[in-house]
């Protein structure tokens, strides 16, 4: 029993955990449910005692206030984005628009079945046609799905669609392409699309090797999967090059748009000769992330790719009483579904009303702020007291994101990027991702997003000189942080040597 | 319009000075001139808060809602009562705007909700191991297909027809990208017939694939069909419905190998289909080949307990090419709902829901049954939903229906031309005893004008 007076632990670290299971007696309850109004039968002849579940699971048995107050004290801790500053690079993590809650929250989005008749669906089927087409803008590509449920699920109907247009020609073809700072996801993508990776490499200024591989693209590649900006937050300029090599063999080039928020208005994937685009809703589209979904991926993808899509998609027909919204299935060479119902509808709805606010001005003044952002933020890194440790490997302004390698500061301060990760969580900031892109040694991968305020970046600046000049006084401060979350530094090696994945009842 | 950025004239003055620049435009100068846009986006322009929420607003007063209809609508997704408290707890910040937990220290209520949520899963399904959720219901039943091949890499699933026609279809697209050979099994009387599997099954299936309650809403024999499955050295697969697990058999305890499905019935909103989430659940030997993420237990410096991801050297970000899927994102949010929704409802009540709905269902049932015009497409037994076949044609009558404020339910002829005419009856909790009776009185007095003598006149197909 740890004593109160003991002051060097916060309270919520106090705190016994216990689960939702571990709260409450038996007998205790919170949902009343309507009375039986109809004349009751013996359960036995309704379902035959061979079905039934003799005793029933066993389910937390608590009172309302309780749940509640379960649920509220677990969310404090929680750091988020509403909170504090989330540099997450490759993740987006820019405002969540409030009105976006109000709005598909109205029961005409949120209380309609997916199985409702077209005809009595036309507000949906028309905002999600809207979505489509202003999608298609940004991407450059006409022809778009919104089924995909997340960036993973798109990157896999864009494989299985240049799998479709390949076979389509009677053309087998078994390697895709991926640089090596391409996102884990791509190759993962390509293996359950039953083709073989390999891997292209990165030239000193960062971008695609021309010389690898223009060896590499043979008749035998159907896809080069490519980020533009990549993962290292750099602009590729030889980008079409990249698809002229790319094309001259016959393959398809696939953007994975978890970047796209450096570039939205500015230069589109299409007219840079890619092929299919994924969208992250959740990244540049606002779509909340939930602690890790819900997202939405949907694709855009050029005139040849078009015939292959995913189905349904959303049609119009203009009539003399106006447009007609359908949920169009007859698409003899579609590739099929890739889920249930018409996509994660919920996020369409936030993410046109993001559309909506900005309109294509605004989307290109966001994107520019981003890469404002980013690009002063990284100022702020190279200046003295942080650029001796942190060293900025590539000498060209970054996009929306930046790399920096926290190999000098491992050398000179004797902590590694993961410790000074650990100890920004006592500054109430969520550190950047870390040790990604792998190429670059002790990596932080920093992305703001357009939606921080200066003072937040000049913040955020401050609190790793801090920390760094901390560790020049006592490196064994970083290494042991954090202190003062709700739990310290966690034994993930045993978790995943003995795994306990469940509450034992 | 709103564009939620802050800077003013003097940030960027000091930002472009800091940088070295002179203006934004520079800093974009990577992007070739020829693929760098002079142009703006051809969108309609920005506009403010309150008109973008006004045409949001125009747009669902188009869409007939839950809200706008006695509704008998189901196949796949249900009109079931989501309490107040899930939409007050999932709407908090702290939930609503985290990334995933890459940083444990600082995300311990997203890990303990998933631990708390796997471990209800587990309960419901009867199978040790639960991941944090999937995607949704039918793309859960293609990771649990593919789990099945990383296991025994046979290259045939042999799905029952009673699987939801999206969850088949969804199997059949990506099984083609690895190869994978999809065969159906019809259904005999409304339910899989064991016999029929036997016929079909052999050394080079992977696994079978069966939905209970199927989409017949007819409760299928599960440990009779996984025997089967089990003969062949097949992976046992079903796709369940997680709120007829109070009072349906665990499938987990009847030999299946995963069990998989759709959990909007679990405090989610309908949403025109989604977000939603998918659950995952199985057995310890099939551990390390599951997708997607887990959160599991442990400790921290000072022996708190805590919670992380955990089992990752499965994932892509790890193994990227040799990963077990390509999944990253889970239904985190959706999830949560689902088991603030399991605590609210409790021992107790998950049973008792169960049994309102088998009571009123098969109320229903015995009304439409009466009908002149209605007959049973089944009679198997069924617990929130049935199929009649109606002597009309099936399109039209809904329709009518719903010009009556009723939407009596699915047309299954789309999915199944085999069941000209059916019609998929949903029952939830939401549907009273009068609201039975009112479909039962509309559905009738449509069929009677569709018997009359003047039917042929008002509408010709």
């Amino acid at each position: 029993m740890t004593a109160v007076t003991d002051f060097t632990q916060t309270a919520q670290q106090r705190e016994v955990v216990a689960t939702i299971f571990e709260r409450g007696a038996p007998g205790r309850r919170a949902s009343q449910l309507p009375t039986l109004d109809v004349p009751a039968r013996p359960v036995d002849e309704l379902l035959p005692a061979r079905f039934r579940r003799a005793e029933p699971p066993r389910l937390p048995e608590v009172s309302e206030p309780e749940i509640v107050r379960h649920y509220v004290r677990l969310s404090k801790r929680n750091f988020d984005l509403d909170s504090g500053f989330y540099p997450l690079g490759s993740c987006t993590m820019k405002h969540n628009p409030k009105l976006h809650e109000r709005a598909a929250a109205l029961p005409g989005h949120a209380r309609l079945h997916p199985l409702q008749r077209p005809e009595r669906a036309q507000g949906a089927l028309e905002l999600m046609w809207n979505l489509q087409r202003g999608l298609a803008e940004v991407a450059g590509l006409p022809y778009v799905s919104l089924q995909p449920s997340a960036g993973s699920h798109g990157e896999l109907a864009g494989v299985l669609l240049t799998r479709a247009y390949h076979e389509d020609r009677g053309d087998a073809r078994e390697i895709i392409l991926t640089p090596d700072t391409a996102h884990g996801t791509n190759p993962a993508t390509v293996t359950m699309a039953g083709y073989r990776v390999v891997n292209v490499g990165t030239n000193a200024d960062g971008g695609v090797d021309l010389d690898d591989l223009r060896v590499k693209a043979t008749d035998r590649v159907a896809c080069l999967m490519l980020t533009n900006p990549n993962t290292l937050g750099l602009f590729d300029p030889n980008i079409t090059e990249i698809a002229r090599i790319v094309h001259e063999v016959g393959a398809t080039l696939y953007y994975d748009g978890a970047n796209l928020n450096a570039i939205m208005g500015i230069s589109r994937p299409g007219d840079m000769g890619f092929d299919i685009v994924h969208f992250n809703l959740h990244k540049s589209f606002t779509q909340p992330h939930g602690g890790g979904g819900p997202g939405a991926g949907p694709i855009a993808v050029s005139e040849r790719i078009a015939p292959y899509l995913p189905v349904p998609v959303v049609g119009r027909t203009d009539t003399e009483d106006g447009a007609v919204f359908t949920l169009d299935v007859d698409r003899p060479k579609s590739i099929g579904r890739l889920r249930g119902f018409h996509g994660n509808y919920g996020v369409f709805v936030r993410s046109y009303a993001y559309i909506c606010s900005l309109g294509g001005e605004g989307l290109r003044r966001a994107s520019e702020i981003a890469v404002l952002n980013a690009n002063y933020l990284r100022a702020l890194l190279r200046a003295p007291g942080i650029g001796e440790y942190l060293s900025t490997p590539f000498d060209r302004h970054c996009m929306h994101e930046f790399v920096v390698s926290g190999g000098p500061m491992k050398r000179a301060l004797g902590i590694r990027t993961l410790d000074l990760a650990k100890r920004m969580l006592d500054y109430g900031v969520h550190p950047p991702t870390v040790y990604f892109p792998q190429l670059i040694d002790e990596c932080l991968l920093i992305e703001p997003t357009e939606t921080e305020t200066r003072e937040t970046l000049e913040a955020f600046a401050a609190i790793i000189a801090e920390i760094l000049g901390e560790a020049g006084e006592s490196p064994e401060v970083a290494r042991n942080a954090p202190y003062t979350t709700p739990v310290r530094r966690l034994d993930e090696a045993t978790a995943a040597r003995r795994p306990i994945l469940r509450q034992p009842l | 319009m709103s564009d939620y950025t802050a800077l003013t004239p003097d940030d960027l003055a000091t930002m472009l000075a800091a940088i070295g620049v002179d203006s934004i435009e520079e800093l974009l100068g990577a992007i070739p001139d020829d693929i760098r846009r002079s142009e703006p986006l051809d969108l309609p322009p920005g506009r403010p808060e309150q008109e973008v929420f006004a045409h949001l607003r125009d747009l669902a007063g188009r869409n007939t809602s839950a809200d706008d209809e006695i509704t008998f609508l189901g196949a796949g997704m249900y009109d079931h009562y989501a309490p107040a408290l899930i939409e007050s707890i999932i709407l908090r910040s702290e939930f609503l705007t985290p990334y995933t937990p890459y940083q444990p220290e600082i995300s311990q209520g997203g890990l303990q909700a998933m631990f708390e949520y796997q471990t209800s899963i587990s309960e419901l399904t009867g199978l040790p191991v639960s991941n944090a959720s999937l995607y949704e219901g039918p793309s859960a039943v293609a990771s649990a297909a593919y789990m099945g091949k990383l296991a025994n890499d046979r290259s045939e699933f042999v799905v029952s027809r009673g699987v939801h026609p999206h969850a088949r279809q969804t199997l059949a697209t990506v099984a083609h990208g690895w190869g994978g050979r999809v065969v159906e099994v019809d259904l005999a009387d409304g339910v899989t017939d064991p016999d029929d599997l036997a016929a079909v099954v052999g050394p080079e299936t992977c696994a079978v694939i069966i939905q209970q309650p199927n989409f017949l809403g007819a409760v299928e024999d599960v440990a009779a069909l996984t025997a089967v499955a089990r003969e062949v050295g097949a992976v046992a697969v079903c796709s369940a419905d997680p709120l007829t697990l109070g009072i349906l058999e665990a499938p987990g305890r009847q030999g299946c190998d995963i069990v998989v499905g759709e959990g909007q019935t679990l405090g989610n909103r309908l949403d025109f289909g989604g977000p939603s989430f998918g659950f995952l659940a199985t057995t310890d030997a099939h551990i390390r080949r599951m997708p997607g993420r887990i959160a599991g237990q442990t400790t921290d410096a000072d022996g708190r307990r805590g919670f992380v991801l955990t089992l990752q050297t499965r994932e892509q970000h790890i193994r990227r090419e040799k990963a077990t899927s390509n999944i990253c994102t889970a239904q985190a949010l959706n999830a949560l709902a689902g088991v603030i929704y399991l605590a609210w409802l409790g021992r107790q009540g998950l049973p008792e829901l169960g049994e309102l709905m088998l009571q009123r269902t098969d109320y229903a049932r015995r009304r439409l049954a009466q009908i002149d015009g209605v007959t049973l497409l089944h009679d198997q037994p069924v617990v929130r939903e049935f199929a009649v076949r109606l002597d009309a044609p099936v399109d039209d009558v809904i329709a009518a229906c719903q010009d009556r404020g009723v939407n009596p339910g699915y047309a299954l002829e789309h999915d199944y031309p085999e069941y000209a005419g059916g019609l998929l009856v949903a029952v939830t909790e939401q549907r009273s005893r009068a609201d039975i009776d009112c479909l039962a009185t509309t559905l009738g007095d449509v069929l009677a004008t569709w018997r009359s003598p003047l039917a042929g006149t008002e509408v010709t197909r």
